[in-house]
């Protein structure tokens, strides 16, 4: 068959022809799901403070508990469907942390303990820790140097 | 109580922005979820570093420490706090310090329902 | 010169293998599609009794071998080969799923067009003489492919619309040197095309211009018209693939959009949410065994072109930013003998 496109041409030709996510409906529901997560969060917080817990153990509280709820809502496979609805709503909470964590080593456990559950659990969050973590360290750095 | 009701709508406000950002960046450019979490965790640390992000947590309370951005925040503050604590050995502690408790809870509820639980098809 | 070869692509039977028999399992979802009556089983859970999804799939295969041996009523060991393959990597599977049945084994990789290249490779042992009965099988699980090309089943995440939604099933047929057909008169092999597509959540726009591709082959070498058959029947392009299908096509000055039908949007309901459409090797393996066999038995099609596609991609080469190399391989079918010189 003669190609009577380019490959250049035929990407173009691709994404005409290709339906686009309805990302005014989608970003619609990430901010509502999305806020309601965050609502969920300043109420245990607000409950911590409350308690008259200083503001270090209030917010590791807190994150603990919204990882509690991610990691509950995956376990019972529930976690997966709000993620349908919401998208980013729901990914990009802590929550949605959680989730990522959680849900490899869910999957995996049919690969063992150790190289299943206990390697794949940072398939998807590992390289938040790593990037996280890493540009912690150069701010800090940074700080450092800035001072002396 | 007004002022109560006003925190629960900025935390809403600005949660619900920044999760949007995100939806728009999952559509327009197709980042998948991971890279999705990479980049917010990563802004949250340059937005404290710089520090825009504080401003937002004023604002937003639990609205901007429950995103992934929030997570990179905890991260940067943390690295500081111990940079002008302990000096350069600070900004190897400081970050993990400040978001062990979330780390661990991660890990540990993770494998406690990974040990339980089964994964289920979608429907 | 071959006297059995047409043009660069095509081989003309003459010895014109028949399918005596055809047996499909599938899953839960694939079971309350619009093709729910034709597939012999539909399993009510994607773990059908076993501890992981691969053992599931294997199952399915396993099952389904045992099947289609039973509805052309003849023993296991009649069988002189057994050609089969999925998605999971070393095609376990088949491996796992034939391990058993102590028949000489072919296990091939053609990512959702396998069954195809199943079906020309049997074919062609027959044709040779070196068969008299071969057993051709493909199995997709929706859950396996999941784990092996995307995410775990519970990250909570967003389908793009052109994705596709991998067929849970297998699907086998019996070929044999002797039979009342539908026969396997000519096929066409494809070639290996690759027109720069990246997307892996668009899997239909990478495999169109090899299913267009193979398709002009076809009707190049053979010299047949596209109305020669009653149907043209691609693998899994789903929705926006198939219409570029014939977008290329009518470029390229042959005209098939009345007889274009497509196995992955065959199997699902558009309402069942599986965006584009089904894909997999169990995608074209199911809608052929259950469905468009049933229909050339029946009489209401006669002649089709079964064109199984494939993306032959892998997680590895999409992380390292490779394009999606793509194939589709061509089969004749017809219930009679045909007319090749």
């Amino acid at each position: 068959m003669q190609h009577i496109m380019t490959k250049n041409d035929y990407r173009k030709y691709v994404d005409k022809v290709s339906p686009n996510s309805k990302t005014v409906r989608n970003t619609l529901r990430a901010f509502v799901v999305g806020g309601f997560i965050c609502m969920i969060g300043q109420f245990f917080m607000n409950s911590f403070k409350q308690m008259g817990l200083d503001q270090e153990v209030t917010s590791s509280l807190t994150s603990i508990v919204m990882i509690f709820l991610g990691v509950s809502l995956t376990a019972l496979n529930l976690y997966d469907d709000l993620g349908k609805f919401a998208g980013a709503g729901s990914i990009v909470p802590i929550t949605g942390f959680a989730n990522a964590v959680a849900s490899p080593a869910i999957e995996y456990k049919s690969e063992g303990y150790v190289l299943g559950i206990g390697a794949r659990m940072f398939l998807i969050a590992g390289p938040v820790l790593v990037y996280g973590i890493s540009m912690s360290i150069i701010a800090g750095i940074f700080r450092y140097l800035l001072k002396h | 109580m007004r002022e109560t009701v006003m925190q629960y709508l900025n935390a809403f406000a600005i949660g619900g922005l920044i999760c949007s950002a995100g939806q728009v960046l999952i559509d327009k450019t197709k980042l998948t979820p991971a890279r999705i979490l990479v980049l917010f965790v990563s802004m949250g640390v340059v937005l404290t570093a710089l520090g825009v992000y504080q401003g937002i947590v004023d604002v937003g309370g639990a609205g901007a420490t429950i995103p992934l951005t929030g997570f990179g925040y905890s991260l940067a503050k943390g690295a500081f706090r111990d940079v002008d604590k302990y000096g350069l050995l600070g900004a190897f502690t400081g970050g993990i310090r400040a978001t062990a408790a979330g780390v661990a809870a991660a890990v540990f509820f993770s494998y406690l329902a990974a040990v339980a639980f089964k994964p289920r098809a979608k429907s | 010169m071959l006297e059995k070869k047409a043009g660069k692509q095509t081989s003309q039977l003459q010895k014109f293998p028949s399918i005596i028999a055809t047996a499909s399992i599938v899953g839960p979802k694939e079971g309350k599609g619009p093709l729910a009556d034709y597939f012999d089983q539909a399993v009510d859970d994607e773990f059908w009794g076993e501890k992981s999804w691969e053992k599931a799939e294997s199952k399915f295969m396993r099952e389904v071998l045992a099947k289609v041996v039973s509805k052309a009523s003849m023993a296991m060991d009649a069988l002189d080969f057994v050609i089969a393959g999925d998605l999971l990597n070393q095609c376990i599977a088949a491996n796992f799923g034939i391990r058993e049945s102590n028949i000489p084994f072919y296990g091939i990789y053609g990512a959702c067009s396998t069954i195809g290249e199943a079906m020309q490779l049997g074919a062609a042992l027959i044709e040779g003489g070196f068969a008299f009965n071969v057993a051709c099988l493909t199995s997709s699980h929706f859950c396996s492919a999941e784990k092996q090309f995307r995410f775990p089943l519970e990250l909570g995440s967003q389908r793009h619309p052109t994705a596709q939604w991998t067929v849970t099933g297998s699907g086998g047929i019996i070929l044999s040197a002797e039979g009342d057909g539908p026969y396997i008169t000519r096929f066409t092999t494809g070639k290996i095309v690759d027109m720069g597509i990246k997307d892996q959540n668009n899997m239909g726009a990478a495999m169109a211009p090899a299913a267009a591709d193979t398709i002009y082959a076809h009707f190049e070498d053979t010299g047949l018209s596209p109305d020669y058959y009653d149907m043209i029947v691609t693998g899994d392009l789903g929705k926006v693939g198939k219409r570029i299908t014939e977008d290329l096509l009518s470029s390229n000055g042959i005209r098939i959009s009345k007889l274009l039908n497509d196995c992955g949007l065959m199997i699902f309901d558009s309402k069942q949410d599986v965006h584009a459409g089904g894909s997999g090797c169990g995608c074209a393996a199911t809608v052929f065994a259950g469905f468009l066999y049933d229909r050339l038995k029946k009489g209401k099609l006669n002649r089709i072109l079964f064109v199984p596609t494939g993306a032959l991609l892998s997680p590895t080469s999409v992380q390292q930013g490779e394009t999606i190399p793509c194939i589709a391989h061509a089969v004749a079918i017809e219930n009679t003998k045909g007319v090749n010189q």
